[in-house]
């Protein structure tokens, strides 16, 4: 398989603070990969080096010829006095592959294209932000926490839809994540990150890996296991919800 | 003076022409307080000008561009604050310009005309220069006006998409020189940035897209020209300020429609 970006030794330093040691990793053709690791832990910063937003300190990095690379950032802050329908802000992409209705569609946004950018809600700015990065017909796809400031059912579904935009347009995924569920069940290879990479490899691998336990604890040992949901409430025996909020599941 | 009030007006017209569009650009991106740094540079300019006894147009458009391209690098070595440099580079250049003006004893020069500018005295030779250098800037503004709008709307995505954004923001700085360098002759160094942030800012929150709040700022550029130098003509009170004052009433007026659109 075709390596679209690898890293050799990276290492990011901001005064006296490292950020990143000795990062060595590869991306590859059509394949998911995802960053987990605690808060801090640089993976913006390791997002940031690989779409040559920033420098590294040392080390090098080095991108496939001609790599058309899709961006989702993590957040978009317009100026309010800068009005922009949906359509605009599609139309301000710099190279487009596809018609903006179609991206639309893949992004499941179609029926934003009038609005105004300004009167989103988080999960509906997310799915114009992945419209945008997929008009370029990306090789590699790079989401930096696409599932902030989205509910919990527009997750799953968000989730959903980038694995099945690997299917449809073969691109290689880098994805930031903090759901660990999915992370485990849908993606290729998984780097843990926390300043170093910590483990790296197949979600199988990485599961076990002493690292990952310790980094994610407790969070790791429901992963794996089927879906389990937080309770504000009791319930009946015969199952009806006693005191505290409304319960979802039947 | 029919002659005298055409060039005045023709000037006014062409000087709104440019800053609508590069006013928009200036409120996006948050950089009001730039503009207003190049301005108080231009007295600068006006004092070397008349030092080295070469074109004061010329020498004003020298210094703002050469500020505007020394601040990025000044601002990486230093590590300061954008906006503490803007505020330093504002009132060293003003100083040193006011400085170097009364050091030109007896040259008889006019430091209110270069402060507050005057459109009516504008001549035939004015209006040419002004009419290379707005129409220029705004036909170099006009040409990148998409990739200036993706910048300002989310500078990493367009630079993920392969856009020069470095090269653009030295791009809209230098353009914002040359506005300034020209507009001085008109309303003055010390409100020539009103003219490029009032009109972008009041047409900013009646618009839909950005094209409408760049169409909208000339727009009520032009309204403020016509309708301050009216009022100058009118009244006798120097038209810089006047306009600067319809511009601002307009501001009010379209706070006011915007509120009661939204109720």
């Amino acid at each position: 398989m075709k390596t679209l970006i690898s890293t050799r030794q990276v290492a990011l330093r901001q005064g006296e603070r490292q950020i990143l040691s000795d990062i060595s990793l590869e991306l590859r053709e059509a394949e998911i990969t995802s960053v987990i690791g605690p808060n801090g832990a640089g993976k913006t910063s390791l997002v940031r080096i690989l779409l040559d937003l920033n420098r590294p300190t040392s080390g090098s990095v080095h991108r496939a010829q001609h790599l058309r690379i899709g961006y989702m950032p993590q957040k978009l802050n317009v100026n309010t006095a800068l009005p922009l329908k949906v359509k605009r802000f599609l139309n301000l992409a710099a190279h487009s592959a596809m018609s903006i209705d179609e991206a639309l569609q893949l992004a499941g946004a179609s029926q934003l294209k009038e609005q105004s950018m300004h009167k989103l809600s988080g999960g509906e700015t997310q799915r114009v932000l992945l419209a945008r990065a997929l008009l370029a017909k990306p090789q590699l796809l790079v989401l930096d926490e696409p599932a902030q400031g989205v509910d919990i059912t527009g997750q799953e579904a968000l989730y959903q839809r980038i694995s099945d935009l690997r299917d449809t347009l073969h691109c290689a995924v880098l994805v930031v994540s903090h759901d660990l569920h999915w992370v485990m069940a849908k993606t290729d290879s998984v780097i843990c990150l926390n300043q170093h990479v910590c483990c790296h490899g197949h979600p199988q691998t990485v599961s076990t890996d002493p690292a990952y336990l310790t980094l994610f604890g407790q969070q790791a040992e429901t992963a794996l296991a089927p879906y389990v949901h937080e309770h504000d409430h009791a319930h009946s025996i015969d199952g009806d919800v006693i005191g505290g909020g409304a319960c979802q599941h039947d | 003076m029919t002659d005298l009030l055409l060039y005045a007006l023709a000037a006014g017209m062409i000087l709104v022409a440019a800053t609508g569009p590069l006013g928009t650009i200036i409120v996006w991106q948050r950089m009001a307080y730039y503009g207003d740094t190049l301005a108080h540079s231009a007295l600068l300019g006006v004092a070397l000008g008349l030092m080295l006894n070469v074109s004061i147009e010329l020498s004003v458009i020298g210094v703002c561009v050469l500020l505007a391209l020394g601040l990025g690098p000044l601002h990486k070595v230093s590590g300061h604050n954008m906006d503490s440099l803007l505020g330093i580079a504002a009132h060293t250049s003003l100083a040193l310009g006011l400085v170097a003006v009364s050091l030109q004893s007896g040259s008889g020069i006019d430091l209110n005309s270069f402060l507050f500018g005057d459109i009516f005295a504008v001549t035939r030779r004015d209006l040419v220069l002004l009419a290379c250098v707005a129409g220029g800037s705004l036909a170099v503004l006009l040409a990148n006006w998409n990739a200036l709008v993706a910048l300002a709307a989310h500078r990493d995505l367009a630079q993920v998409e392969g856009r020069a954004v470095n090269r653009l923001e030295i791009l809209q700085m230098v353009l914002i020189a040359l506005v300034v360098a020209v507009g001085m002759k008109i309303v003055g160094v010390l409100l020539i940035s009103a003219l490029l942030i009032i009109p972008a800012t009041a047409a900013g929150s009646l618009s839909r897209s950005p094209e409408a709040v760049a169409a909208g700022a000339t727009a009520l550029g032009m309204i403020s020209v016509i309708g301050g130098m009216i009022c100058a003509l009118q009244l006798d009170i120097p038209a810089g300020p006047a306009i600067v004052l319809f511009a601002s009433l307009l501001f009010f007026a379209s706070v006011t429609l915007r509120k009661a659109r939204a109720s």
